[in-house]
């Protein structure tokens, strides 16, 4: 069952001066109760944006354009003040980018955790300096962070322990979803491991829905259940993780793919992706990636590609698209969705 | 052009090859080695005088002229406290660092001005590496201005060429511009050109790509490999990337908790790791292809 169904988001930067920056443009998503997605782009290509507006998250000069969120069943988009507030508990949560310094420098990670709990407790709920300690420390044990953690500032832990942190903060309220936006990108590999296990185990104990963030699309296939890969602000492919490794459809994505190889192998051949995304305060008529596609015809620059069924996934690219063998009706269209 | 027969650089052709020589005057002598030799660093903790904590523990190597090598290991292995030690930020409590005839380990300040314009380093992170104040063009004219006594015309024909070297081009748009507006990758870029501004022998890139987006970090790969190709010096890459040392390095150096646990040809070490931390490097890969090892045998 859908637990989170956006259709249509529409997220703009607008500033008085300067030009409107379309950020996310006309994103269509579902994730399912405890299903584990992926989002997957390079920098600047809208997947924190569109996280930010999937948990209310947005801040001027970004606002949410149009489209409708439904969280469980309630209109999340238009939610405001208190109605918002109770959301958070118990709804939906973020671990952020930068959570090696969201957390406050001067502050012990207990009084984070303290502080968290407090502030959304049901009315009636024992907030004792004792309940208090023994929730925090059992979250603390939930990241497997020693309790010892709790009486320490931020300064005083490692990269690794401080992301901990900031996923035991947003597992306090106990959330149905929780969006974790690059979570491991500032880390080694050892210690982006050991996090990424932590998050998996979580998820499958807890059975929360969750949207991993990243641009390494190396560290999301191996953790998610369903990839979808952005590109300037668009979906342009969504696909189970184990198709969308054997089996990119969109040129895009066979480009991030071929950014990857086995350092044991006898031959390394290293991929990129030459040029940059493009400028988001322009709305060219054809598909974005046209500039950068080894595959672009005529139709790519002057028609939009619109997401369609191929095999397992859907992909919007003209040239590929036109490897199914029949047009999807649209019946079979919202299935897939 | 240099005439000189011993020269080590290949490529004769390169415009920067040619134009670095007539700009600095010297001659291109053979690129000296870089030899590490029993070096260790301690540090001591604040307030516990026996406390004392050993970042680098009895490393010895020796980077020949040309080659390239790179040390691994996971944070706190002691790779950065490697490469203060040979760009002379810091001396080794122990051992000694030799670049050619020159010890690095007991450099004065003036020694180290000179030393400095042979060994570059580049940052890990292009957004903390570059004033936000200076144009590109300010930046990588330092160097030019500083090391190599170049009038302000000549400095500005040498960015210029460095900026196309990097693959900025046109290389008059970029100098304009300031840090805020270029992309990391781009960033980057400007870091290896202010690097190559002195035509320095030695480069210590630390964890030059760790902070770009995965599909920037191959060309940013190519083009170390292809400047050490052409200009024939030498690179010490630190890394924890068992995937870009395998690109750029010959050989690999593995250091965990301050020792050096394994080292050889990087393609070897790599197909036949022999030590468990350099196993555990090669585990921690995130690669999309499923076939590099069970994923969830940890509990």
């Amino acid at each position: 069952m859908a637990l989170l169904e956006a259709r249509g988001v529409n997220v703009v930067y607008s500033t008085r001066r300067g030009p409107r920056i379309w950020s996310v443009r006309d994103v269509d998503l579902t994730v399912d109760e405890g299903e584990f997605v992926g989002l997957v782009g390079e920098s600047g290509c809208g997947k924190t944006t569109l996280g930010h507006a999937l948990t209310r998250m947005l801040r001027p000069p970004g606002h949410l354009d149009s489209g409708r969120i439904r969280f469980d069943g309630t209109d999340i988009a238009t939610l405001e003040g208190e109605a918002l507030r109770r959301q958070r508990r118990n709804g939906f949560a973020i671990v952020l980018q930068s959570g090696m310094n969201a957390l406050n420098p001067v502050r012990t990670v207990q009084h984070h955790l303290g502080d968290v709990l407090k502030a959304h407790a049901h009315p009636g709920e024992d907030l004792s300096a004792a309940a208090v300690t023994r929730r925090a420390t059992d979250l603390l044990d939930d990241v497997h962070l020693a309790p010892d953690v709790l009486q320490r500032y931020p300064h005083e832990l490692s990269g690794g322990m401080r992301q901990r942190v900031s996923i035991a903060l947003a597992l306090a309220l106990e959330p149905r979803l929780i969006v974790f936006d690059e979570p491991t990108t500032a880390l080694d590999v050892i210690v982006q491991r050991a996090v990424m296990q932590t998050i998996k185990e979580l998820q499958r104990a807890r059975g929360f829905s969750a949207i991993l963030i990243s641009h390494d699309l190396g560290v999301v296939l191996d953790a998610t259940d369903r990839v979808m890969v952005m590109y300037a602000g668009r979906i342009v492919e969504d696909q189970p993780s184990p198709d969308l490794a054997t089996g990119p459809h969109h040129p895009y994505t066979e480009a991030l793919l071929s950014c990857y190889a086995d350092p044991r192998a006898d031959e390394v051949h290293l991929g990129g992706i030459p040029g940059a995304p493009p400028d988001l305060s322009m709305a060219p008529p054809g598909c974005s990636f046209t500039a950068r596609c080894p595959l672009a015809e005529e139709i790519c620059a002057a028609h939009r590609p619109q997401l369609t069924k191929l095999h397992h996934g859907l992909v919007a690219c003209h040239v590929r698209a036109r490897k199914t063998p029949a047009s999807p009706t649209d019946q079979e269209l919202d299935h897939v969705r | 052009m240099s005439a000189d027969p011993d020269t080590r650089r290949t490529d004769q052709h390169h415009p920067l090859a040619g134009g670095a020589t007539a700009a600095t005057g010297r001659p291109r002598p053979v690129v000296p080695s870089l030899v590490v030799t029993g070096v260790s660093k301690t540090y001591r903790r604040r307030g516990h005088r026996k406390n004392v904590v050993t970042a680098v523990d009895d490393v010895s190597f020796t980077v020949t002229g040309g080659a390239a090598i790179g040390l691994v290991g996971a944070s706190g292995s002691g790779k950065s406290t490697l490469a203060n030690l040979i760009t002379g930020s810091e001396r080794p409590t122990r051992g000694t660092i030799r670049f050619g005839d020159l010890a690095v380990d007991r450099l004065n300040a003036r020694g180290l001005r000179s030393f400095h314009s042979q060994v570059q380093m580049i940052f890990q992170d292009p957004y903390g590496a570059l004033n936000p104040l200076h144009t590109v063009e300010y930046t990588v004219t330092r160097p030019c201005q500083n090391f190599l006594g170049l009038s302000a015309t000549q400095a500005r024909v040498r960015v210029h060429e460095l900026l196309e070297t990097v693959g900025l081009t046109p290389a008059a748009q970029y100098a304009a511009k300031l840090p805020h507006q270029l992309s990391g990758g781009q960033r980057q870029r400007v870091v290896i050109a202010r690097a190559l501004a002195c035509d320095p022998d030695l480069i210590v890139a630390d964890e030059p790509v760790s902070m770009l987006d995965v599909s920037l970090r191959a060309d940013v790969l190519r083009l170390l490999a292809q400047l050490r190709a052409e200009r024939g010096l030498s690179l010490l890459y630190i890394t924890h990337d068992l995937l870009s040392a395998r690109v750029v390095t010959d050989e690999i150096l593995v250091l965990n908790a301050g020792r050096v646990v394994e080292r050889g040809p990087t393609k070897a070490v790599l197909q036949h790791p022999q030590d468990d931390y350099t196993k555990l490097l090669l585990d921690a890969v995130a690669t999309p292809f499923a076939d590099h090892g069970p994923a969830d045998s940890q509990p």
